[in-house]
């Protein structure tokens, strides 16, 4: 059918962030090893208890076996083929942004992150991650002002050791999975957020990452920690330039919230996906998860997942405390021959406890889309309830859509939902629309944008907007 | 307000069209004229919708042979959003839900996009907010209406104000209301008709596809058009709608096969 090839032809727009910065790159040789674990140890200063978790996660790791169970089939990462530390060269320590390479500030601006002081955004902060380190922090005085401490994880690791060893890895386990393990091993920098007790964040916090290098891993690692009665709303945005071999990111995110704390997490993830062929993009292979350990806690996920060649990620909670809720609200748009298998682990265990998943995911071209969740409830999470939507709309005729919902019950005093539904861009709908004198394209992106309302609600209110624009340009082109 | 002057808006010559490879339209031919209210009636089936979608440009209707234009330009060749911006409008028989999309957002697009062909500066939401409750009166409609997703829930009645409000937003300069009257109550079907009265203008034009008569007592057509399989086969004033509500359908039959029978 015409109208459909055409939608197809919309949806396929170039990669806009597929820039490269020129810059002077300090990497270390390509492998891994124990060597090179020491070596990234040594190069960040860290602390012996952290070099030992590396090593530890390392010997967990060659033990370990590269995950196949999802079906999705992608050419293998050769680990020794791979750079495990690059940052671009610069003074060690920056004490103020004027001293950051204009150069990287550029990228940042071209990126849409302004981070100098005249143009930043006025209501959030930025921590900006660049290959393997955070070159710049937006407004850590302001926050510092509450208590808040919002730093890269390296500095968290120089300057709160105890706090990185009390809670770092306790949530995703070093033997968690495969690349977790690996992430637990040579993470090079990520975010870290510590919000004091009874502190409610007083802006946005945000960590903008970009992959710069074409053979490097990219492993970050953020940990959140909310104390009793906090709240923090954080957001992630990523980008990569376009390079025809694969990149793997390989993220570990860990969540803590206690007695009435809450944590948002929002995402948007628009890592280069590779060409119409499916050469080239990022692999994301990332680990996040969210331990509710305090009563009446709240840990929220949100996420709008457009780029990477695959996606395999499964932002999850563990319901721990009584009366704790977990959220999972996603987007996943894919084209080409993009991949996507991601959903979310809802783990109920304190009494009581309630989870909400709603999952959209976009279709089209040759891609395969997958909702892949688990809602499990133990037998003493007595009055638990989970409610779950999972809806998919495919564009073109060649695009799959698929629903795993994985549901395991040991307590009968809980209740358990769940709604699932698959649709296609329905051409009365395009045609109301475009009668009414808005082209195609708008109108395509307008449904698109309708389908996924319920998720952008849920989005901080200054990305909700960005978010739209996101699927808006992905869906756009050149129609004839 | 019909002159010999007037410019004509609409120009249908010998129109066959068909959907699903099935020719619905059997060579239909129509002028209307600017100021001019058209009523084209018919059973179900006679091709009536079909005429309006082609109109529109749907893209499930192909046009076999025959013309249409537009203030004497050809307009085949254009998307439906391209004939919605010069001015044709479509009110739908069953206007479709859009879960998720504002009602409001909607509006506000569909309106710019029109403005912006008559070269009129695009409105922002406040300055449409304004303009869109000035309209809502027309159509008796309450606010709230803005804030829900494109149809989404509404009833009948509401579904066909929200059509008329469009009509009011977009000033089209040829409206073709599509069985707009059918499931509406008594109510709902005055405040339909008085939106559409209070709409027309000297220079522009509607045609209203009905069923019944009842629309035609709120709204005098200067022409009436009985179709049947995919052709006008009768034009008269609205005594003929009137005939028509009289004698029921049968009367095309017997005059038809009159007809035939001369031949």
């Amino acid at each position: 059918m015409t109208q459909s090839n055409t939608v197809e032809e919309i949806v396929s727009q170039p990669y806009k962030y597929g820039f490269i910065t020129e810059i002077e790159t300090e990497k270390i040789p390509k492998g891994l090893n124990e060597d090179v674990i020491r070596l990234i140890s040594a190069k960040k200063n860290e602390p012996d208890f952290l070099l030992k978790f590396r090593l530890r996660a390392y010997k967990q790791w060659l033990k370990m076996k590269e995950p196949d169970w999802s079906g999705l089939t992608y050419s293998k990462v050769d680990y020794q083929d791979l750079v495990y530390y690059a940052a671009p060269k610069q003074d060690i320590k920056k004490k103020s942004l004027d001293e950051v390479d204009p150069k990287l500030l550029e990228t940042f601006e071209k990126l849409g992150i302004p981070l100098s002081e005249q143009k930043r955004l006025s209501n959030v902060a930025v921590d900006a991650v660049f290959d393997s380190v955070s070159i710049a922090t937006t407004y850590k005085e302001k926050l510092a002002e509450h208590g808040v401490i919002f730093c890269s994880i390296s500095e968290a690791i120089s300057e709160y050791p105890n706090l990185i060893e009390k809670y770092m890895g306790t949530v995703v386990p070093i033997n968690d999975n495969f690349f977790a393990a690996l992430n637990s091993a040579v993470f090079s920098d990520g975010s870290f957020v510590y919000i004091p007790k009874g502190v409610e964040c007083p802006m946005e916090l945000s960590s903008y990452f970009r992959i710069n290098s074409g053979d490097t891993g990219q492993f970050e690692r953020t940990l959140i920690i909310a104390e009793e009665a906090s709240s923090v709303s954080y957001l992630e945005g990523c980008t990569a330039p376009m390079f025809d071999t694969n990149t793997l990111h390989a993220a570990v995110v860990e969540l803590v919230a206690l007695d009435n704390a809450s944590i948002k997490y929002s995402t948007v993830q628009n890592w280069y996906a590779g060409n119409e062929e499916g050469v080239g993009g990022i692999y994301n292979f990332v680990t996040k998860r969210g331990e509710c350990r305090g009563k009446k806690s709240k840990i929220s996920w949100s996420q709008v997942e457009t780029g990477s060649a695959i996606t395999w990620k499964y932002p999850s909670c563990v319901l721990q405390g009584d009366n704790s809720i977990g959220e999972f609200y996603s987007i996943a748009l894919t084209n080409n021959c993009q991949k996507a298998d991601t959903g979310t682990k809802m783990i109920h265990i304190g009494k009581n406890t309630k989870s909400k998943i709603v999952s959209k995911g976009i279709s089209a071209g040759q891609s395969k889309n997958s909702y892949r969740g688990l809602v499990s409830i133990s037998p003493n999470a007595e009055g638990s309830r989970n409610y779950s939507q999972c809806d998919s709309m495919l564009i073109g005729d060649k695009a799959s859509a698929n629903t795993y919902p994985y549901i395991q019950s040991k307590q009968p005093q809980s209740n358990i939902e769940h709604e699932a539904s698959t649709c296609r861009i329905s051409e009365d709908q395009l045609f109301y629309l475009q009668s009414r004198g808005i082209d195609f394209e708008e109108s395509v992106s307008m449904l698109v944008s309708g389908f996924c309302s319920d998720v952008f609600n849920e989005l901080p209110m200054e990305f909700a907007s960005e978010a739209d624009k996101l699927l808006a340009l992905k869906l756009e082109g050149s129609v004839g | 307000m019909i002159s010999s002057t007037s410019e004509t808006i609409l120009s249908i010559k010998d129109l066959h069209a068909s959907v699903e490879d099935q020719e619905i339209l059997h060579g239909v031919n129509l002028i209307v004229k600017e100021g001019e209210i058209h009523a084209i009636m018919g059973r179900n089936g006679s091709g009536k919708s079909t005429l309006s979608k082609v109109i529109a440009g749907h893209p499930s209707y192909k046009v076999l042979s025959g013309s249409i234009q537009f203030k004497g330009k050809d307009i085949l060749e254009l998307e439906p959003e391209e004939r919605a911006r010069i001015g044709i409008f479509l009110g739908f028989q069953y206007p479709v839900e859009i879960p998720g999309v504002s009602n409001l957002e909607f509006l506000r697009v569909a309106t710019n996009s029109r403005r912006k062909e008559l070269l009129k500066s695009e409105l922002d939401t406040f300055e449409f907010e304004d303009l869109v409750k000035e309209r809502l009166k027309i159509v008796e409609m309450n606010p709230t209406f803005l804030e829900r997703s494109v149809n989404e829930g509404f009833s009948g009645g509401e579904k066909k104000r929200n059509e008329i409000l469009q009509m009011a937003l977009l000033e089209p300069v040829i409206s073709i209301l599509d069985e707009t009257d059918s499931g509406l109550d008594i109510d709902a079907l005055r405040i339909v008709a008085s939106g559409i009265n209070r709409l027309s203008q000297p220079n522009a034009a509607t045609i209203l596809i009905t069923h019944y008569q009842r629309l035609l007592n709120e709204i005098t057509p200067d022409f009436v058009h009985i179709m049947a399989d995919g052709k006008i086969i009768k034009t008269g004033n609205k005594e003929l709608a009137i005939d028509l509500e009289k004698s029921g359908y049968d009367f095309i039959d017997t005059n038809t096969k009159e007809k035939e029978m001369a031949k």
